[in-house]
C-alpha cells in the first residue's frame, strides 16, 4: 500500500472556481435542470404518461401518484414536485374517474408561471390518441427548456439531500462521514442541507439534540426519533440485528451514528416534514414517519421514495452513499453515487461517481474525499451529469402517507 | 490523521475518539502498532472493529465518531479489541447472550 496520499485524478473543479448557473423561476429559486415533469395520477395513466416522456427521456421525466383514493400528502407531494426548481413545464396525464384533484394541480402550476397541459385519457379518444397528444406537446416544450437562458448561481442557493442505501460495514466509517463534510462546506458556503430517516437515528437522540438551534427544537428532535422509535416497533423492525455486531458494531447508538454521520457537524437549524421548504441556509432533519396510527406500513419503502421527500422540500440533488452497490438515480433531480467499499467501486465504478472506498486503502483522508463531493455538487450545478443520468435512471416512487404541520418550535430562526 | 507509530490498517475517523477502526481483517496473532505500542491482536478481526487507542476506565464513555457510543464495562488498555465483552450501550441493552446480564436497566 502507498504510503502517500493520492492526488485527487477525478476531481473535475474547485468549488471556489466554478461557475454555477441556474433556471430562474418565479419563486426566486433557481434550478440546475430544466426537465419536463409528465405526472401520471394514477396507475391506470402510468403507461400512457411513460409513452409520452418516451419521446425524449433527457427532457421528460415521468413522476406520479398510484393511488385511486384521495391523499393530502400525495396532493401535496405532487404539487411541490411539479414546482420543483428542476422542473421547466409539467404534462399531467389522467385517466379521468381518479380522485386526484388534476384542475388544483395545473392550477397551481400555472401559478408558478410553468407551461402546463393536462390530458384525460378518458375524454382524449384513449391511449394512442392520448400519447400522441402528449408526445406533440412535450417536443414543443422541450425545444422551448432547451433553448432558455440560465443566471448565475450562488452555492449558497443550492438544497442538497442526502441518503444511504444497499449499506454495508464500511458506509459509515468512509462515504457516510465523507458525505458529512459535504454537508459542513455546503452549510458553511450558506447552502440548505436535508438529512432524514430518523428511524436510523435511533440511540442518536441526545447527541442530536445538542446540536439544535434552541432548546424547543432539540425536544422536537428527539420527540421525532421517538415517534420513528414507536412507529418501527409497531412493524416490528428496527433492532440491532446479530449481524451488526458480527460487522464489528457493538451498541444501537453506534450503529446509529454510521448513518448519523451524513448530518455532519453543523448546528441543526430546524425540523421539516416531507414538502415543507426550508426557509433558509442551514441544517434540516426531515421527519419522514407519518404522524398517528401506523396506517401505511413501512415509512419509506426504498430509497427512491426518500430522495422524493427531499425533492418535494426543493432538493436539487441528493448525496448517496452505498455499501453494496446501489445503482438507481432519480426522476428530476441528480444522485451523486458515493461507493463506500472500494471492492464494490472496481466492480460497479460505472455506476459511481465518488470512491470513498479508497479511505479504507489509505489513498485519501475523509475530509479529501467530502471536498470531492462538495467539488461534484457544485459542477452538477454549472452542468456536468452524474454518473446515474447519465445512464437513465429516473427512478420515481410515491405511496400513501399522513402528517401533522410541524409546531413553531420547529424553525426557529 | 493517525500518528506515524501506528498501524495503517488502523483507521481514526475523528481526533478525539477512544478507538480505531480495521481497515482490513486481521488474523489472530498478528502483531500491530497502535501509538508506538506493540500489541498482538487476540482473536480474527473484520473490518470495521475496533482497538482502543487510549485507556478508558470502566464506567467511562466510549468515544467514536467524536460521540459517546456507550460506556466501558471494564477497564480497556489501548490495543485491546473493544467489542460486546468491554462496551455497553447507554441507550439499550445490545441483543446478544449477554444482554440478560446487562446492568444498564437496573443500576443507577
Amino acid at each position: 500500500m502507498s504510503d502517500t496520499i493520492e492526488a485527487d485524478t477525478r476531481q473535475p473543479t474547485h468549488g471556489k472556481a466554478t461557475t454555477l448557473r441556474g433556471y430562474p423561476r418565479s419563486d426566486g429559486r433557481k434550478g440546475i435542470r430544466n426537465v419536463i415533469a409528465v405526472a401520471y395520477l394514477v396507475e391506470c395513466a402510468h403507461h400512457v404518461a411513460r409513452e409520452i416522456a418516451g419521446i425524449d427521456r433527457a427532457a421528460a421525466h415521468v413522476i406520479g401518484f398510484p393511488g385511486c383514493f384521495p391523499n393530502p400528502y400525495a396532493q401535496k407531494m405532487m404539487e411541490r414536485l411539479c414546482t420543483h426548481p428542476n422542473v421547466g413545464a409539467v404534462m399531467i396525464v389522467s385517466l379521468g374517474c381518479e380522485s386526484f384533484d388534476r384542475e388544483r394541480l395545473a392550477r397551481v402550476v400555472a401559478e408558478s408561471g410553468r407551461p402546463v397541459e393536462t390530458l384525460v385519457i378518458q375524454n382524449a379518444g384513449g391511449t394512442r390518441s392520448t400519447i400522441a397528444a402528449g408526445q406533440g406537446w412535450v417536443r414543443a416544450r422541450a425545444a422551448e427548456l432547451a433553448a432558455a437562458p440560465t443566471v448565475p448561481m450562488d452555492v449558497s442557493e443550492l438544497v442538497v439531500g442526502t441518503v444511504c442505501g444497499g449499506s454495508d460495514g464500511t458506509s459509515g466509517i468512509t462515504g457516510n462521514p465523507a458525505a458529512g463534510v459535504a454537508f459542513d462546506k455546503l452549510v458553511a458556503a450558506g447552502a440548505t442541507c436535508i438529512f432524514e430517516e430518523t428511524g436510523e437515528l435511533i440511540g442518536c437522540e441526545e447527541i442530536m439534540a445538542a446540536r439544535a438551534a434552541t432548546p424547543a427544537l432539540a425536544e422536537e428532535l428527539r420527540a421525532s426519533v421517538e415517534k420513528a422509535a414507536r412507529y418501527y416497533a409497531t412493524l416490528g423492525f428496527g433492532s440491532f440485528a446479530a449481524g451488526n455486531a458480527e460487522g464489528g458494531l457493538t451498541t444501537i447508538e453506534e450503529k446509529s451514528l454510521g448513518a448519523y454521520m451524513k448530518s455532519g457537524q453543523s448546528p441543526i437549524s430546524g425540523l421539516i416534514k416531507p414538502g415543507d421548504i426550508p426557509p433558509r441556509g442551514g441544517l434540516y432533519l426531515m421527519d419522514v414517519v407519518p404522524d398517528g396510527e401506523v396506517r401505511f406500513g413501512f415509512p419509506n419503502i426504498s430509497d427512491n421514495a426518500e430522495i422524493v421527500e427531499m425533492m418535494a422540500s426543493g432538493a436539487h440533488c441528493t448525496l448517496f452513499v452505498t455499501g453494496r452497490g446501489s445503482v438507481v438515480g432519480s426522476a428530476l433531480a441528480p444522485v451523486i453515487k458515493i461507493a463506500a467499499n472500494p471492492h464494490m467501486y472496481r466492480r460497479l465504478s460505472e455506476d459511481m461517481d465518488i470512491n470513498a472506498g479508497r479511505i479504507l486503502e489509505g489513498e485519501a483522508s475523509v475530509a479529501e474525499v467530502g471536498g470531492e463531493i462538495f467539488d461534484f455538487v457544485c459542477a452538477l450545478a454549472s452542468g456536468q451529469q452524474s454518473a446515474s443520468e447519465v445512464l437513465g435512471h429516473q427512478e420515481f416512487i410515491l405511496t400513501y402517507k399522513s402528517f401533522e404541520p410541524i409546531g413553531p418550535a420547529c424553525l426557529p430562526v | 490523521m493517525a500518528q506515524s507509530a501506528t498501524d495503517p490498517r488502523l483507521l481514526l475517523l475523528s481526533p478525539g475518539d477512544s478507538v480505531y477502526v480495521l481497515r482490513d481483517q486481521v488474523a489472530a496473532g498478528e502483531v500491530m502498532e497502535v501509538k508506538g505500542h506493540r500489541i498482538t491482536v487476540p482473536v480474527a478481526l473484520g473490518l470495521g472493529h475496533k482497538i482502543a487507542r487510549v485507556p478508558v476506565a470502566a464506567g467511562e464513555r466510549v468515544i467514536k465518531y467524536g460521540a459517546p457510543i456507550g460506556s466501558a464495562r471494564i477497564d480497556i488498555a489501548p490495543g485491546d479489541h473493544v467489542h460486546l465483552h468491554n462496551l455497553r450501550s447507554d441507550y439499550t441493552p445490545t441483543h446478544s447472550r449477554d444482554a440478560a446480564s446487562d446492568k444498564g436497566k437496573t443500576t443507577t
